[in-house]
């Protein structure tokens, strides 16, 4: 029955736009399927490594902006070398922002594993501030605050169906829970690998793994590199799906909504970034009609509080408790929180 | 060489009030181990205090920042109150995740309260500059000065001098010791969250009638006060004073001589530069706490 139950997930989902015709709803669903690919990836560090990188709005807004530049194209001098890129397809962006986001996951898990709890939650937001300014200021490749207009949206080529470009909603429903599944697939082959133990008992004693001989920087280094390249693909597809990115992508509020997701669906494990994703991706469609977008950011923020004091797991180990199916196939979240997570000397 | 000096000035200004901000955070973290990402917002508060009372009530201009304070104070204590209180034992991720929530409510509790148009705080001071040689500033940036060396000042006397000082000193060495010693942990606890938000309040009405008060300055405040800390060390009370200075005038260099859009980006250079060379920050002589 449990084995069913991410089939039945896909199939479920597969079937919603035959009844669902209504663009403003199929749109929600779209934005919080994004979303909820970027907090898959996000809970990879957070859950799975018990890393909080408060920083992961960097990695999507990466994807993003590589995606978009280099299906649009750009002309930019750097140090009085004018480099011209020719716009290229809508698909080898994703690609490359896919690429960008996981490199620039190397080099911050290489950074920022040097040290740890508050300082690694420090560097993150640091490295997300900077790539901000950075998309801000640099006008001549980014636009800066006019915004990137005009992206084009995918193309994809499907065997005996021939070309076909994105340009409405449920096409791109269904490469955006394409997406879902084959990260879902990927992170659960991770976890379930010798890398996702050791990653495991990373979080759980990094002394005890250390004199194990697991490598610290190695497997933290991998999984923020895998976590960015996800995160980078939910950048992409918002980039073509939206079709318009700005600066604002990289609001720290960004990160914020992936992390509510992570933490309320509960983290370390397998469906909690799925059911956070679906609830706080849809909330907003639902709080909209009653009340502005403050009331509803003051609402995420006491419900954050309200988590933590009443449902640290989050809400899939407390239904599976509530069930009595505790003893899940997928490593769950400590019971005790892992406690002397501080910078290294 | 004049315009070096003019730098020099404003850089030495700006970097009273970042040290403020940078004590209050240093303080929070080395005696309670909490990232307060409230910082910015109860610096937030201060600016709006300071609206409040100068130009909605009318009060004295100086008295108006003393209330300030004292309101980021009382503010502080009920953060630490109710939020905190119950978490004291919980690891640091814990409480970062209720210090975020309570950031965003704040924030568009701000907004909703006072609306996002930013508001201007009008000082009593004369518009002429003060004229020192080349350069030249104005009689509220002076005052400002001023003000927050004083609070550093009396900051650093409370710590070193008072006993409530050394009960805090105590409390940050040993938690469960200075408890032995029958220093009362909670009271600790609630005073240094408040006197760390008082700090952030004064820095916000400070720096509210210098610029303007709007709902998001504590945004890149907060961010701010985290590179300062990193600078000084996490918990380090001097780096953090010495961590402003050096923030300010990096920012204040670095607009001037590179490009002013980058101004704010020199704090989060500063913090991965400083992580990559010396982790614990650049003023710790030897393991400090963390």
């Amino acid at each position: 029955m449990k084995r069913l139950l991410p089939y039945a997930a896909v199939l479920a989902f597969a079937l919603v736009p035959l009844f669902l015709k209504d663009q403003y709803y199929l749109n929600a669903l779209i934005s919080a399927g994004i979303f909820t690919l970027a907090a898959m990836s996000l809970n990879l560090l957070l859950g799975y490594t018990g890393q909080l990188s408060l920083g992961h709005v960097a990695f999507f807004g990466i994807g993003a902006y590589v995606s978009a530049l280099t299906s649009l194209g750009f002309s930019v001098e750097i140090f009085g070398v004018q480099i011209t890129h020719e716009p290229w397809p809508a698909v080898v962006g994703l690609a490359l922002g896919i690429v960008f986001a996981g490199l620039c996951g190397f080099l911050i898990g290489k950074l920022a594993f040097r040290v740890r709890g508050a300082y690694f939650v420090i560097v993150t937001i640091s490295f997300a501030e900077v790539v901000r300014l950075v998309a801000l200021n640099w006008v001549e490749l980014t636009n800066g605050p006019l915004a990137l207009p005009g992206i084009p949206p995918l193309t994809i080529g499907l065997p005996g169906l021939g070309y076909t470009t994105l340009w409405t909603k449920i096409p791109n429903y269904y490469v955006v829970l394409a997406f879902i599944v084959v990260a879902y697939i990927l992170i659960r082959r991770l976890i379930e690998s010798p890398f996702g133990r050791a990653m495991i008992a990373l979080r759980e004693n990094e002394n005890l793994a250390v004199s194990a001989g697991i490598s610290v920087t190695r497997y933290l280094t991998l999984a923020t590199v895998i976590s960015g390249a996800i995160a980078g693909a939910a950048g992409g597809l918002y980039a073509h799906y939206i079709q318009i990115i700005d600066p604002q992508i990289f609001m720290f509020l960004n990160t914020v909504t992936m992390v509510i997701m992570v933490i309320a669906g509960g983290k370390g494990t397998l469906a909690g970034p799925l059911v956070g994703g679906l609830i706080f991706g849809l909330a907003p469609v639902v709080l909209r009609a009653y009340v502005g977008p403050e009331v509803q950011w003051i609402l995420y923020g006491v419900l954050m509080i309200l988590i933590v004091y009443v449902l640290p797991e989050g809400i899939v180990p407390a239904i599976e408790r509530w069930f009595g199916r505790s003893d899940a196939e997928a490593p769950s979240a400590p019971k005790q929180p892992t406690i002397g997570t501080e910078a290294r000397a | 060489m004049d315009l070096v000096l003019q730098h020099v000035a404003n850089a030495t200004i700006m970097g009273g009030t970042y040290a403020l901000l940078g004590i209050g955070l240093t303080l929070i973290f080395g005696i309670m181990r909490i990232v307060n990402f409230t910082h910015g917002e109860l610096y937030t508060f201060g600016a709006y205090m300071m609206f409040f009372f100068s130009v909605m009530l009318g009060v004295n201009f100086y008295v108006a920042i003393l209330f300030a304070i004292v309101a980021g104070m009382a503010l502080g204590a009920t953060i630490e109150l109710t939020l905190l209180r119950g978490k004291r034992n919980a690891d640091i991720d814990t409480t970062m995740l209720i210090m975020i929530g309570a950031w965003i409510v704040m924030q568009n509790v701000e907004i909703l309260t006072w609306g996002s148009v930013a508001k201007s705080v009008p000082s009593p001071l004369p518009n002429q500059p003060l004229e020192l040689g080349p350069v030249s500033i104005s009689w509220l940036r002076v005052v400002v000065l001023g003000v927050a060396v004083a609070l550093i000042a009396a900051t650093y006397y409370m710590i070193n001098r008072t006993r409530l000082g050394k009960a805090m000193r105590a409390t940050f060495q040993d938690r469960d010791t200075a408890a032995l010693m029958g220093i009362n942990v909670n009271a600790i606890y609630t005073s240094t969250f408040a006197l760390g938000s008082g700090l952030a309040a004064a820095a916000g009405a400070l720096l509210g009638p210098v610029f303007v008060v709007a709902p998001n300055m504590g945004d890149i405040a907060s961010l701010k006060a985290f590179a300062i800390v990193i600078l000084g060390g996490l918990g380090n009370i001097t780096g953090a004073a010495i961590g402003g200075f050096l923030l300010a005038f990096a920012e204040e260099f670095g607009a001037g001589y590179v490009s002013s859009g980058y101004r704010d980006a020199m704090g989060f250079l500063i913090i991965i530069a400083v992580l990559i060379m010396r982790p614990t920050g650049i003023f710790s002589r030897a393991e400090r706490i963390g």
